[in-house]
């Protein structure tokens, strides 16, 4: 492989490599997350300096105060019920609740991170016990039980948000064991073992370096649901109207509804802001912390401007004898808000009337994505940048109606992976029923005529009963005949399709691989098989083109290639290959 | 089929026993406490220790558990301690109060959730946006924030409908819509929120399926393809979204009913327990139990069903 030509990119904007900043760095550039932090920074502050900030003791009663409208003399906020000073409450009250968000942090944390890390790590038998009690809590209101701990202890508000730790812990838990699952059976793990370190210090160096992460954004959001509980609980009024809290002072105003209105402003907007803060900035820290690496959303206004630009191949540039012509076709994936990466580097293809035709590559070459395209499949994210498929006369890329039109009646698709191609909701009888009357108007009993006969062309033994199966109540040949049935159903005279053995037992492969043959043969079928095995290059196809990067490097009839390849990537492939027969011949 | 519904009934029963014996054990280990808390803080320890043996609470917790078990077959869950009314009876005009709350929030939030959760997932863009911001405000305002900004807005600013009491149906059906309509409304900002979340969730990944994309080149029409596969697929994991919804909304009720003065079991648990009430907290809490697992069985067992690897089991 050494001798691959480095690869041009056509891309229209390449994506600058941008220098990973500080976390804190880029939190404090997402905007959302500026604000959040900095409403918590003065909240957090407003707490710890409660009592140098607060006009009044917080219990001090006054009764000339009780009901004071906001502003009034002394008392910023007004007066509670009680004549007590409603801001001097709720900076105590700050106190109390940051005090309930680190016992429900902590506890949350002890039981949910541990647990999740010795059932990933350990699985078995200790997984599926804790997988039950997690699932257990889950599915329980927690306020019911803070109300039968209310009966035992009494207003006590570290045993409640002791108790609110455990039962929220089930969300660490799942996140960590997840989390654990994935990282344990990544190389590096696997190699540590190698090397000899031992279990703890696996799981302490390498498991939670993954999982920090994900474990930060979800502290937010517990907290915030430590924020709504506990001033939840004092609304309630089973905390203790002795201290000062956020819900207690909410409660207190609520009673006195209709004589002071006013005064639920303050604590209702107070325990909204800081539970919305966390929340965003739980959102913000997802951004930040999992953007890297994950899709990256253009945005729509390019996305359009993308699609006005892309240009259309001339018209006159195909040739007559092709049913398909491919031509100058450029595919890109968003890298960023306004770039985009090529995966194809404008391809040329054609295909002639009946022909079977090869396209080969390995992985990541763009071969799928020249199928994909054909059919107008491709995934959403994906953007056409230039380029047009005829198809008689008209310009596949373009012309939505002629697509659809095609998609199923001219050209059938068999996809590669047989098993997750089936919906799983439906009999096989039914989708081949439904996915015929989709490409062909006729009647249903006319489809279900041509379906079993097709079935049994395919190779299906006792098709009526299979007809009324479920796709898992067959085997994965089965369900690829079912497939290769569903394309060449509607009649189309080209068939896409995308590695059709690979996920194939050898035997059956060779099956399959006669069965397109035969019906090509029959139907006058051009067929494009997408493969990275040269093998079956050879052993179907009358002509080949070879991808490599995005582009296609050779191109010429099997026999041609075979004897003479001129690309170097392509003696390369044929190298391996050759390598490859020849293991199995001595094994 | 047999086998699933007898392993689901079997677990709920096993969840049942683990959480009516967790929350017997917290309300009466302290049985002097419970006593006391009936007798106010005059009461000698003689009048303590009479009151505990008249209330049966000297008796070891594990024959007070079963008795009360027992009582829960036969259906008599003691009396409360202060009115003498039969637990039961209590219940029974109580939980009709909470379910009908409950259930009206659970329609609509399924009908405005699947649709808002639908088109964010399908069409992306501008709409995705609008709901995922609705959705993470929504989701985190508490309900009794929203309850009490509802009372503050329409019941005493302007009057349209009453802030507080509760009408039956069997008395007036308008009367019972306008009472319920601010608690629903209260409950239904967060249920929302979740629901379309959840919804939005599950279509992406129906949409991300390969036989989405193999059903596309088939020829068959985009409403086809949504509506009859990618809806299809994601009604499972909706269904059990709904079941934590509908369950979550339990404890919401709690609040609502407080703030709306509705006589659900709510308002009756958590009035009980700060009255130091121990039998009527535990109706409450055997109600809620009920219902959480009544819905969670349902949710499980309709998944099972929509599911033909499991229905043939």
């Amino acid at each position: 492989m050494s001798l691959r030509p480095t690869t041009t990119s056509l891309a229209t904007v390449l994506a600058p490599r941008a220098k990973p900043r500080p976390l804190l760095v880029r939190l404090l550039l997402n905007p959302l997350g500026a604000l959040s932090v900095g409403f918590l920074l003065i909240v957090a502050a407003a707490g710890a300096f409660a009592p140098l900030l607060s006009p009044v003791d917080p219990n001090f009663t006054d009764l000339a105060a009780t009901n004071a409208a906001p502003f009034s003399d002394g008392h910023p906020l007004g007066g509670d019920s009680s004549g007590r000073d409603v801001l001097s409450r709720l900076l105590y009250g700050t106190r109390e609740t940051m005090l309930a968000c680190v016992i429900v942090l902590a506890v949350s944390m002890a039981f949910g991170v541990v647990g999740g890390l010795i059932a990933g790590y350990y699985r078995g038998r200790v997984e599926t016990v804790l997988e039950f009690v997690a699932d257990t809590i889950m599915t329980l209101p927690g306020l019911v039980l803070l109300i039968a701990l209310y009966a035992l202890t009494g207003p006590n508000m570290v045993a409640a948000m002791f108790v609110f730790g455990i039962i929220i812990a089930p969300n660490f838990f799942r996140l960590v064991r997840a989390v654990v699952v994935s990282v344990r059976n990544e190389l590096y793990v696997d190699a540590a073992k190698v090397v000899g370190l031992s279990d703890l210090r696996i799981v302490g160096r390498h498991i939670l370096w993954a999982v920090r992460g994900p474990i930060v954004i979800q502290s937010a959001f517990v907290a915030a649901a430590g924020i709504s509980i506990q001033a939840g609980v004092d609304f309630l009024g089973l905390g203790d109207p002795s201290k000062p809290s956020w819900g207690v002072v909410l409660q207190d105003s609520f009673r006195s509804i209709f004589r002071n209105p006013v005064a639920i402003v303050w604590p209702s907007l107070l325990i909204s802001l800081a539970i919305l803060a966390l929340v965003l900035l739980g959102n913000a820290l997802r951004d930040v912390l999992q953007a890297a690496g994950s899709a990256h959303p253009l945005s729509s206004s390019r996305r359009r401007q993308l699609a006005r630009e892309a240009q259309p191949a001339p018209a006159d540039s195909r040739s007559s004898d092709s049913v398909l012509a491919i031509r100058n076709l450029r595919v890109g994936y968003p890298s960023g808000q306004n770039t985009v990466r090529a995966v194809l580097h404008g391809v040329d293809f054609d295909l002639r009337r009946g022909e079977i035709h090869g396209l080969v590559g390995e992985s990541g070459s763009g071969k799928s994505q020249v199928a994909f395209s054909i059919l107008g499949i491709l995934p959403k994210e994906a953007v056409v940048l230039s380029g047009s498929i005829w198809l008689d006369g008209a310009d596949l890329l373009r012309d939505k109606a002629a697509l659809r039109a095609a998609r199923g009646t001219r050209i059938g698709y068999i996809p590669q992976e047989p098993m997750s191609n089936l919906d799983p909701s439906f009999t096989i009888g039914d989708q081949l029923i439904y996915g015929l009357r989709a490409a062909r108007k006729m009647s249903k009993s006319e489809a279900r005529k041509r379906v079993l006969t097709l079935l049994d062309r395919v190779g299906i033994v006792d098709s009526q009963r299979v007809m009324k199966m479920y796709p898992h109540e067959i085997s994965g040949g089965m369900a690829q005949r079912v497939l290769i049935c569903g394309a060449v159903a509607p009649d189309p005279d080209i068939i896409i399709a995308d590695e059709p053995t690979t996920a194939l037992d050898v035997t059956v492969q060779a099956e399959v691989l006669e069965l397109l043959r035969e019906l090509s043969r029959e139907r006058g079928l051009a067929m494009i098989l997408v493969t990275h095995n040269l093998g079956v290059v050879a052993d179907l196809c009358e002509s080949v083109s070879v991808m490599q990067g995005g582009e296609i490097v050779e191109r010429g009839s099997v026999d041609e290639i075979f004897r003479e390849a001129k690309n170097p990537y392509t003696r390369d492939l044929l190298e391996s290959s050759r390598a490859v027969e020849l293991l199995e011949v001595e094994s | 089929m047999l086998l699933t519904l007898l392993t689901r009934l079997a677990r709920s029963l096993g969840v049942f026993l683990l959480v009516t014996i967790v929350t017997f054990s917290l309300m009466y280990s302290n049985g002097p406490g419970v006593a006391r808390a009936t007798l106010g803080l005059s009461a000698t320890e003689e009048d303590v220790q009479r009151r505990m043996v008249e209330l049966g609470l000297d008796r070891p917790l594990l024959i007070q558990y079963l008795d009360w078990l027992g009582g829960v077959f036969t259906g008599n869950l003691g009396n409360s301690f202060f009115t003498g009314e039969a637990v039961t009876s209590a219940l029974a005009n109580r939980v009709p109060v909470t379910l009908s709350l409950t259930i009206a929030t659970v329609l609509i939030t399924i009908v405005i959730s699947v649709l808002a959760g639908v088109a964010a997932a399908y069409y992306g863009g501008w709409i995705d946006r609008v709901v995922q911001f609705f959705a993470s405000i929504g989701a985190a305002v508490p309900p009794f924030i929203v309850a009490v900004i509802l009372v503050f807005a329409f019941a005493v600013s302007t009057p349209l409908f009453p802030a507080t009491g509760y009408v039956r149906p069997a008395e007036s059906v308008t009367g019972w819509l306008t009472s319920i309509t601010l608690p629903v409304i209260a409950l239904l900002v967060g249920s929302i929120a979740g629901g379309a979340a959840q919804i939005r969730g599950a279509v992406l990944d129906a949409l991300s399926r390969d036989f989405v994309r193999t059903l596309r080149a088939r020829g068959l029409s985009e409403r086809a393809v949504v509506l009859r596969h990618v809806l299809r697929t994601a009604s499972g994991p909706g269904l059990i979204a709904f079941g934590l919804i509908m369950i979550g909304l339990l404890g919401g009720a709690l609040f609502v009913e407080l703030v709306f003065a509705l006589p659900g079991i709510g308002q009756l648990a958590v009035l009980s327990a700060t009255a130091g009430d121990v039998p009527m907290v535990m109706g409450g809490v055997l109600s809620i139990i009920v219902i959480v697992l009544v819905v969670n069985f349902l949710a499980d067992f309709s998944n099972a069903l929509l599911n033909p690897k499991a229905r043939a089991r």
